[in-house]
């Protein structure tokens, strides 16, 4: 197991080391560079810069250096720590981006959760009742949660809530609570608010997950050993759960590493519709205003995270199924 | 010799013995009759079509030009329709309306004249257009007379008092192609970089795997996003069709690791296979151990994958689009009309602004349905 862990860790330094390669590149993609336009913003502000500001800016970038010597500057600043300046809030990049960058986590592993355990009941169910009117009942609800764009889901929601329960569901707190001091009345609000993310996040991943789960628990359940728990006497619920369950559920682990960038990157937009102060609305609004520091430093970390979930995925797997681990 | 070979008696089967049918089946044939008998992999398949027919012969089918502004129906719902005219004759009649100002909230109000009943006809004369890029006509398929100065609105209209259907027709114009030509491009970056990748082994292998795995850990709509803003603005030199085309690229370049990752495991499977052993064996080059031997056998595979992954892009395209990265104005695509939705009172108040989400669910349910039936079709062990 160790060796297995040890020799992971090393595939995904490589990993990383190419992650920031292209997010960097990313950032450097679009034309004219971003001082320029950081000087067009000052200047535009009525702010006149001397020409020994606009040098030290392009020191401080490198910009007047090659390109290799200029990703050096950037990721040596960047495992310090120091990200670059966010220019459309004039802050640094570290102070935006790390409440947020945790909210999203947060988001994305509830969503994760809730997906699973929906998914699980939902595919158990669907498979041990094959061919009935709930069966096929889940089985649109699948392509439904497959179709509908997460964004769509969660303007939806929205409207249904306001209008059927009359409550503002965007953003995390109601607008009496936002600067109130903590109380239980706004912990319920709070609790109010998170329900709608959670399921509009996990909605796709849910149909998904919970087709594979059908599909698996199907195929084993046509293996001989059911068939002999079955004669052994067992009653239905320990042989569909000791003995099949437990043999279907390594696909979904396996996917589970796969799934993360989904709704990681679902959380990111629909947060931009339910108003919520995650990476989301930060992410796209510095995309459209080319503010490109902010932009890559988000996406790397994004794809740190989801290394991370692999990383996690991977040893779970290795852990339930000794096959992984001596390959 | 070559008398020997050309005198060989006929095969006597072509007279009268009978022949199996089944064992003459190519597998592609097979494929085709098991595809045929999928009945949601054939409802996805007319559904398409049908879909595709009334997006391209949008211009046609919608009452209006989809860029025409009315100032009298700015915001103005769904057209209202009754049986009965205003003579108690049968048929099929439109309310007309009025656009009266509120004087309280400030705008005009689209109200409906229940005395004005319009007859629609077929074939009506109304806006100019030009169909499918080369017949210039100004005949709509349906509509009411243009001398009444009203105009049918089947799903309302915008901001603007622009039709919503025209531009949900000519939107799906842009949003069933984007994946369509993305995927072409994902199937030759995937074909050729997974096949060296699994042919080769290696050094390349090594390589283009990681890279896999690289993109593969980036989430999705945030790298298209980051890639889409790279995209200079539209000008002279750069036409929103160029925008358009590079767009299909940067959806495709997160979909080919897929295909790619699906055809290295094909492809080393073969190489091991008796039938490519056998090929080396004779002294087969490379390229014809690729091209003859190991591409038709993956072909199948090829093109599921490639259905599958459409419903991705049409997605990937909305949500670009709705964050106004993807394709923008004047272009119209599904993700870019959603846009004017993004706040809940618009909503709440103008629901029809949603129609072309509705557009979009039907379209990637549609191709859902026809990809999971390829899929079921090309397994040789289904049923």
């Amino acid at each position: 197991m160790g060796s297995y862990i040890l020799r992971r860790l090393g595939y995904m330094a490589v990993t990383l080391l190419i992650v920031t390669i292209l997010g960097y590149i990313i950032i450097e993609l679009p034309p004219g560079s971003y001082v320029e336009s950081e000087v067009e913003r000052l200047r535009a502000q009525g702010g006149n810069l001397t020409q020994g500001q606009i040098d030290a800016l392009y020191r401080r970038y490198g910009l007047d250096k090659p390109e290799y010597v200029r990703f050096w500057l950037w990721i040596s600043a960047f495992v310090r720590g120091d990200f670059g300046q966010a220019f459309a809030y004039n802050l640094p990049v570290s102070q935006i981006i790390f409440d947020r960058l945790g909210l999203t986590l947060a988001f994305s592993l509830s969503s994760l959760v809730f997906s699973w355990v929906v998914a699980i009941a939902a595919g158990v169910y669907s498979a041990t009742h094959r061919y009935t009117l709930p069966d096929y009942v889940i089985a649109v609800l699948q392509f439904i949660g497959l179709a509908v764009p997460n964004f769509l889901l969660a303007l939806v929601l929205m409207v249904f809530a306001q209008n059927v329960f009359h409550m503002q569901v965007a953003g995390l707190f109601s607008s009496q609570y936002v600067d109130a001091p903590w109380s239980i009345a706004k912990v319920l609000d709070l609790l109010n608010h998170l329900w709608i993310p959670i399921i509009v996040i996990g909605a796709s991943n849910t149909a998904w997950l919970s087709r594979v789960m059908r599909a698996n628990l199907l195929d084993v359940l046509n293996m001989q050993y059911v068939q002999t728990a079955r004669a052994k006497g067992l009653t239905e619920n320990v042989v569909v759960w000791k003995h099949a369950f437990r043999n279907a559920i390594h696909p979904l682990i396996m996917v589970l590493g796969s799934s993360l960038p989904g709704i990681i990157s679902g959380e990111t937009i629909v947060a931009i519709v339910l108003n919520l102060p995650t990476t989301g609305p930060i992410y796209f609004n510095a995309l459209i205003q080319k503010d490109m520091y902010l932009a890559g430093a988000f996406l790397v970390f994004l794809a740190i995270a989801l290394l991370i979930g692999n990383l996690g995925a991977d040893i779970l797997l290795a852990w339930v199924d000794p096959r992984i681990r001596y390959e | 010799m070559e008398n020997a070979v050309t005198s060989a008696p006929q095969l006597p089967s072509a007279v009268d013995e009978p022949v199996s049918e089944v064992g003459q089946l190519s597998q592609w044939t097979l494929i085709r009759m098991r595809f045929a008998r999928n009945r949601l992999a054939m409802i996805g398949m007319v559904g398409l079509i049908f879909m595709y027919a009334l997006v391209f012969l949008g211009p046609f089918v919608a009452p209006n030009e989809y860029t025409y502004q009315n100032q009298d129906y700015i915001f103005g719902g769904p057209s209202e329709f009754t049986f009965t005219g205003s003579d108690g004759s049968f048929g099929l009649f439109m309310y007309g309306t009025t656009s009266v100002l509120d004087s309280k909230a400030f705008k005009f109000i689209v109200t409906k004249d229940e005395n004005m009943k319009l007859p629609v006809q077929l074939f009506v004369k109304g806006d100019p257009y030009t169909l499918l890029g080369v017949i210039n006509t100004d005949v709509h398929l349906f509509g009411v007379d243009a001398a009444s100065k009203q105009r049918v609105y089947l799903m309302g209209a915008d901001s603007l008092g622009r039709d919503m259907f025209a531009r949900t027709l000519i939107g799906g114009q842009i949003s069933m192609t984007i994946g369509l030509v993305g995927v072409a491009i994902s199937i030759v970056l995937g074909s050729v970089l997974g096949t060296t990748s699994g042919y080769f082994m290696g050094l390349a292998d090594d390589v283009i795997q990681r890279i896999i795995e690289v993109i593969s850990s980036f989430p999705t709509i945030p790298l298209w996003a980051a890639l889409a803003a790279a995209l200079p603005p539209i000008s002279e030199s750069f036409t929103a069709l160029d925008r358009y085309f590079l767009i299909t690229v940067v959806l495709s370049f997160v979909g080919w690791t897929g295909l790619a990752r699906q055809l290295r495991a094909k492809v080393t499977a073969y190489r091991t296979s008796d039938f490519c052993q056998a090929a080396v064996a004779a002294g087969s080059t490379d390229r014809r151990i690729i091209f003859t031997h190991m591409l038709p056998n993956a072909a199948s595979h090829i093109i599921v994958s490639a259905a599958l992954s459409i419903p991705g892009m049409i997605l990937g395209e909305t949500a670009l689009s709705f964050l106004g990265l993807g394709i923008l104005p004047p272009m119209v695509s599904w993700g870019a009309l959603l846009r004017d939705s993004q706040q809940v009172s618009v909503i709440i108040q103008y629901p029809w602004l949603l129609i072309p989400g509705v557009a979009v669910v039907i379209a990637v349910m549609l191709f859902s349905f026809l990809g999971d039936g390829l899929r079921d079709a090309v397994d040789p062990y289904s049923i």
